[in-house]
């Protein structure tokens, strides 16, 4: 079988988010980028599954322009066979971005899609769910746990509730949370294979697809900073606070 | 001249982030108190390969410049565990450059892939009490004997010799008086560190206490002719191909700490709120740290025009000694305006800038001191008579 594991690049969620001064959206210039956390899951699961001799290739890829290759090339050096990049320059939504990983999909005629279960920087979380629909597969989302036996897999999603457990149909789209596993770290004899691996570059162009924006951003703005709080002299006035003012108790 | 990171320099600096972001202030600071090595951490950078960063592909390195090792050393240095991380590795990065260069394939076979699997640690014996930096006056000898050498002297300010198997070791096979030039005479090996004849001792320091610096006394080490580097007589020469490299990492490590101490300071200017105001509103607070910042960016210019020059096999010496130097002024005067913008809090270990700031004091004066770098610049770069 071989795996696609979509990867998106994000603005590190380490460093602090600016909006840009004409509020049209975050400020990405030199700041630091890297691949998204869940994205990284979805990738670990895959090799753990490669190591497990349930997959023999796995396939990472990323629609995007720049430097989108220097997450590809994380990915590879994490242990991805191959990469795969669809270049555009343009940010486009969850559906299109689906579109093009349909295309990815077949052409590469994978048994399974992994995907982070949302980015951390628009938190659509819909891209998954939108492959598996135009696909026609069958889809798990939030997996903290993968099971694949033949023509079936047993997930465990990690749901507001609590743990849930499903069966899924193969082929399937799942989505990675981010108890599914703890990624590894990168070895520097493998930062130096990942030179190596070989990365397709498709224009977004080539592939036909109608991948038109249906959404325009009017206006992003910081959240408002936290109000500073009070210090209260005994426990009764607090008691009376949380009860009167902050209506809790 | 563009210094920014490609893409491959880029991972290399994330990747080795990430490792060191598992070791975090608590750690460090523990092994401050209790004075052990980091096995831990180093067990994790070998683990990762990291450690043959720039050993050759061929012994199982990755091959790369000593810009990728300031790069890594950066990184590392600018972590929780600053100095004691840089100093538990920074030997394997540079140290075994004579070997690279000057050692024949027996002896890399035999020594390269231990190294960089972390299963054998090494250290660098040059520097004696008697000499200091007037290294051609050293006085342990080798003397011939049947099969190899017989070793006598002391040496000083060894790092990491109370855990190291093996020691790069330099030693006079004939008196400075009898050869044409001061610097003849000298030799060079690798071997190993056998207890039964050296006496190691740790010297109780400032900073680093997980990393230890050491007297070595060495009564009638047996060497034998196969751990000998290159030809007889020529060590000092093998040994100043990696002055270079060293100078550079130590100049990368004590931007790293002193960045670090920065980042602290400016979140502390931040959050800490007096009359009313954060303090780092105010310009007797911001200005000082404004100027850290332009010093160490500065210096980390100095320090990648000097390792660019290195990689492609120029000469830069003093480009290696001006980063050197600009590089241990800035970090040291990041490190001590970090701990002054946290006022009182600055002196508590909790706060971790005055543990930062006793690590990054060896930068200024190892492994050699700002004033003969002076001396070197005022001779070498404008031609001025030598003062020494």
């Amino acid at each position: 079988m071989k795996i696609l594991v979509c990867v998106k690049r994000v603005l590190d969620p380490q460093v602090k988010a600016r909006v840009k001064a004409d509020g049209s959206g975050v400020d990405l210039a030199n700041a630091k980028m890297t691949m998204n956390p869940f994205c990284e899951n979805a990738l670990e699961e895959a090799l753990r599954l490669r190591e497990a001799g349930a997959a023999e290739e796995i396939i990472v890829a990323s629609v995007g322009g720049g430097k989108t290759e220097e997450t590809l090339r994380h990915g590879l050096a994490m242990g991805a066979d191959r990469a795969i990049q669809v270049v555009t320059e343009e940010a486009l939504e969850p559906l299109a971005i689906a579109k093009v990983l349909k295309n990815v999909a077949e052409q590469e005629e994978v048994g399974l899609v992994l995907a982070g279960k949302q980015a951390i920087d628009d938190d659509s979380n819909q891209t998954a769910q939108m492959l598996s629909a135009l696909l026609g597969w069958s889809q798990a989302t939030f997996c903290s746990d993968i099971k694949i036996e033949g023509d079936k897999a047993t997930i465990i999603r990690e749901v507001d509730a609590g743990l849930e457990t499903i069966e899924v149909k193969m082929p399937s789209v799942m989505s990675a949370d981010l108890r599914l596993n703890e990624p590894r770290y990168v070895k520097l004899p493998d930062v130096m294979k990942a030179k190596r691996k070989p990365m397709d570059k498709i224009e977004l162009g080539s592939l036909g697809l109608d991948t038109t924006n249906r959404m325009t951003t009017l206006q992003v703005e910081e959240p408002e900073g936290r109000a500073a709080g009070v210090i209260v002299n005994s426990v009764g006035e607090l008691v009376e606070k949380l009860r009167n003012e902050a209506k809790v108790i | 001249m563009d210094f920014s990171y490609n893409s491959e320099q880029q991972q290399i600096s994330d990747s080795v982030e990430k490792i060191c972001a598992e070791f975090d202030d608590n750690y460090w600071l523990e092994h401050d108190r209790n004075g052990e090595f980091p096995f831990e951490f180093h067990q994790q950078i070998a683990a990762g390969g990291w450690l043959g960063i720039t050993l050759p592909e061929a012994y199982g390195g990755a091959g790369l410049g000593v810009t990728e090792a300031a790069i890594m050393m950066q990184a590392v240095a600018n972590s929780a565990g600053a100095m004691s991380a840089a100093s538990s590795i920074h030997i394997n990065i540079f140290g075994p450059h004579p070997i690279v260069v000057f050692g024949n394939d027996e002896q890399k076979q035999r020594w390269l892939p231990d190294l960089i699997e972390g299963r054998v640690r090494s250290c660098f014996g040059v520097t004696e009490p008697d000499a200091g930096l007037n290294t051609t006056s050293i006085t342990t000898r080798a003397q011939r004997c049947d099969d190899g050498y017989l070793v006598h002297g002391k040496k000083i300010w060894t790092s990491t010799a109370m855990e190291a198997d093996k020691i790069m070791l330099l030693t006079r096979t004939s008196a400075k008086s009898e050869g044409k030039r001061p610097t003849d005479g000298m030799t060079l090996f690798y071997t190993d560190l056998d207890r039964k004849y050296c006496d190691v001792r740790s010297i109780p320091k400032m900073g680093r206490a997980a990393v230890d610096s050491c007297e070595v006394f060495i009564d009638g080490l047996p060497v034998p002719e196969s751990d000998r580097i290159g030809e007889e007589g020529k060590g000092f020469n093998y040994l100043l191909h990696s002055l270079n490299p060293e100078r550079i990492l130590v100049a990368v490590e004590a931007i790293g700490i002193g960045r670090n101490a920065l980042a602290r300071a400016t979140q502390y200017a931040k959050e800490r709120v007096v009359f009313d105001r954060p303090i780092g509103q105010n310009q007797s607070i911001q200005h000082p740290l404004a100027e850290s910042w332009m010093e160490l960016e500065a210096a980390w210019l100095m320090a990648m025009h000097a390792s660019s020059l290195y990689d492609r096999g120029e000469p830069c010496g003093i480009q290696a000694n001006a980063a050197k130097y600009l590089a241990g002024e800035a970090g040291f005067k990041s490190c001590t305006q970090a701990v002054m913008t946290h006022g009182g809090m600055g002196y508590a270990k909790e706060f971790h800038v005055e543990r930062l700031l006793r690590e990054v004091m060896i930068t200024r004066l190892a492994p050699v001191s700002p004033q003969l770098i002076l001396c070197n610049i005022a001779e070498k770069a404008l031609g001025l008579p030598k003062s020494y």
